[in-house]
């Protein structure tokens, strides 16, 4: 990323703003306010799909809190306490509210409010996601402009194999291999979990939980030791999950500076006399960088979903080993109300990745 | 009168081999790769079985965790000493035909979603396509386990799903390519020629718009084969004794250490599909690309 800022040609981009001029703030506000609609229909429809989701399986909520041997009295009960006995309607509008209010109910697993549970699981996710998404675009645009340049010859070759087998690894199965091999024959890295099992305690007695990304907290506490062991544990998670963006943004690096590569300007800039290297990097990079941005940020949103698999197999204790260890409890509220917040998290990634969208490149209305 | 028309057209007749396109896609290794990877998987899961001396669900508690090699084990055997060769090809039977079912219902679905919407277009198209924009935001892994997780699964329950969270793809790229092959001088040709809606749609759309819709479907069962794995890997897939490549990794895990092939095989295999699937995709896509600049 560390080009992205000088990429875009200083002139242009001035020549840009002057002519979209005064009318850019309205053309975004007016951008925003489309999406904005179309955030709020997405979401809505999440929520029916949980919702049904929840009517439709097999399991009787209000069963499920009484238990079996609970008398018919007790059970309906409790099956009015909790509105089943209203009509779905009715209950949809319950539920809408709920979720507006952050109430997903209680987990039967863990006897919290599933929105405490998410909370608590939810920065570990961040954490894990943010640095295979830095990884990612650190070592994917680079290859994908290197791949675009020696387009057909042996690097692109090389660079095309490895981004394509990226794409076709079950993520998972990429992560049993590598603690396989780093953790089992090598023992380069940690094994799975946050720290060692030695380090527990320190963790509970040295740092201060600020912001619940392992890495930040221990180091703001200054508990170094602490802070080196996680990075041990978290680096294998990273490359694999980083291996996985890599291979999609490397790919559309790629396609993207083709384009670039074959527009006048190039070649106006070559017959200028520019460096071929400023003409790659910083006058075709920076235009490429445009589309990029929206690549990167469904990537980012992607790793929220890749995260279920890989925190499993690193038990991990993000929100994806959460929500599957609650489908073992058949913990249904803790499986929706986390499925409700990564959906959230991935549509509000969508559509700031459409206003960036908007902000970067002038020409989109 | 359809026929005149396409009589009219100056094209040379051509075999199907001499197309192109086709010669274009003999000339990508990859895809040639690609390609060659998926035809000896799918014999080796066809005629497999019939070669190796042992069935799939053959148990033999005293040949269990036996390493790849042992005797007539290529593969090695699971914890009941299963033969881990035997479950592998019946394996993919079930995976392959999972992802091979579920590109074709997503295809077809998709692309009729994407031909309609693209056709009509105005308040139709809006509608269809933002309710296909929502469809793609949804994180579609959540959605597919927890439906999984919750319905009874059977290999057709799990097609289906699977085939419901994949379909969005195919009807972007059918619409855009009907979208911008509606304003076509044959398209008016057709129109003025009296032809009905759904006859512009399938007869003369539609085949025009095969090549996009080739390329995403190929792409498709790379990708139903992966979801079928992430699902049976976390035990709401396909369920045993039926073997799938996804459940096969499922117990994969406790004995990574002590019998680590038991990971390794039925990835390997998984990786094998999906790469050729993909391999194939994007030879295709170059083949068929007009725009695309190798030769």
């Amino acid at each position: 990323m560390s080009h992205s800022n000088t990429a875009h040609d200083p002139a242009t981009a001035e020549e840009e703003s002057a002519i979209a001029g005064t009318s850019l703030l309205p053309r975004i506000a007016g951008r925003f306010g489309k999406t904005l609609f179309s955030l709020v229909v997405t979401l809505f429809g999440l929520l029916v799909v949980t919702f049904a989701i929840a009517r439709l399986v097999p399991i009787d909520p209000a069963l499920a809190v009484v238990g079996p041997r609970a008398t018919q009295a007790q059970y309906e009960a409790v099956r009015a306490e909790m509105g089943l006995d209203r009509p779905i309607p009715v209950q949809f509008a319950t539920y809408l509210g709920d979720v507006v209010r952050g109430d997903f109910g209680r987990s039967n697993l863990t006897a919290r409010p599933v929105i405490e549970d998410v909370r608590a699981a939810f920065p570990a996710t961040l954490e894990l996601a943010t640095l295979a998404t830095v990884l990612g675009v650190l070592l994917g645009v680079p290859a994908g402009v290197v791949s675009a340049v020696n387009q057909g010859r042996w690097p692109d070759h090389v660079l095309r194999v490895v981004g394509l087998l990226g794409y076709s690894m079950p993520v998972f199965w990429l992560g049993l291999i590598a603690l396989l091999i780093f953790y089992g024959q090598l023992g380069w890295v940690g094994g799975p979990g946050r720290l060692d099992v030695s380090y527990e305690l320190s963790y509970e007695l040295d740092v201060t939980a600020y912001t619940g990304s392992i890495l930040i907290d221990s180091a703001l506490s200054g508990a170094w030791d602490v802070f080196f062991n996680a990075i041990t544990h978290i680096a294998l998670p990273v490359f694999v999950l980083g291996y996985f963006s890599l291979a999609y943004i490397s790919r559309m690096t790629r396609s993207f500076m083709l384009e670039q590569l074959g527009q006048e300007y190039v070649t106006a800039a070559r017959v200028k006399g520019v460096p071929e290297r400023r003409v790659v990097w910083v006058h075709a990079l920076g235009n490429a960088m445009v589309p990029l941005i929206t690549v990167i940020a469904l990537s980012y949103a992607a790793l929220l979903e890749g995260s279920v698999l890989t925190e499993t197999v690193f038990a991990w204790p993000g929100l994806g080993l959460y929500i599957t260890q609650a489908l073992f409890a058949a913990d249904l509220n803790a499986v929706l109300g986390g499925t409700v917040v990564i959906g959230v998290a991935f549509i509000v990634l969508n559509l700031l990745s459409d206003l960036l969208y908007t902000v970067v490149d002038p020409r989109a209305r | 009168m359809t026929d005149m028309a396409f009589k009219a057209d100056p094209a040379p007749t051509q075999r199907w081999w001499q197309r192109r396109a086709v010669r274009r896609f003999l000339r990508h290794r990859l895809a040639l790769f690609g390609l060659a990877i998926i035809v000896l998987l799918v014999l080796a899961c066809v005629i497999g079985p019939y070669l190796l001396p042992f069935d799939d669900l053959y148990i033999d508690l005293r040949a269990r965790f036996a390493p790849p090699m042992t005797g007539s084990h290529i593969f090695g055997t699971d914890p009941l000493g299963r033969d881990l060769a035997a479950r592998l090809f019946m394996a993919g039977r079930i995976s392959l035909l999972v992802g091979f079912a579920a590109m074709l219902i997503s295809t077809v679905f998709g692309s009729l979603v994407g031909i309609v919407a693209g056709y009509y277009g105005g308040k139709i198209g809006a509608v269809l396509m933002r309710f296909v924009d929502a469809m793609l935001s949804f994180p579609s892994i959540f959605l597919l386990l927890a439906l999984a997780a919750f319905i009874k699964p059977s290999p057709i329950m799990i097609t289906l799903i699977i085939a419901a969270t994949s379909w969005m793809e195919i009807t972007r790229i059918v619409e855009a390519e009907i979208k911008s092959l509606r304003e076509r001088d044959f398209i008016m040709a057709a129109r003025t020629l009296g032809l009905s809606n759904s006859q512009i749609m399938f007869r003369e759309l539609l085949p025009n718009a095969m090549g996009p819709i080739i390329v995403a479907a190929t792409l498709t069962v790379a990708r139903a084969i992966l979801l079928e794995a992430y699902v049976s890997f976390l035990g709401y897939g396909i369920q045993p004794p039926l073997p799938s490549w996804g459940n096969m990794l499922n117990g994969a895990q406790q004995y990574l250490d002590s019998a680590p092939w038991l990971a390794i095989v039925p990835g390997v295999a998984i990786t094998l599909a999906v790469t050729g699937f993909n391999f194939v995709g994007d030879g295709l896509r170059d083949a068929l690309d007009a725009r695309s600049d190798i030769a």
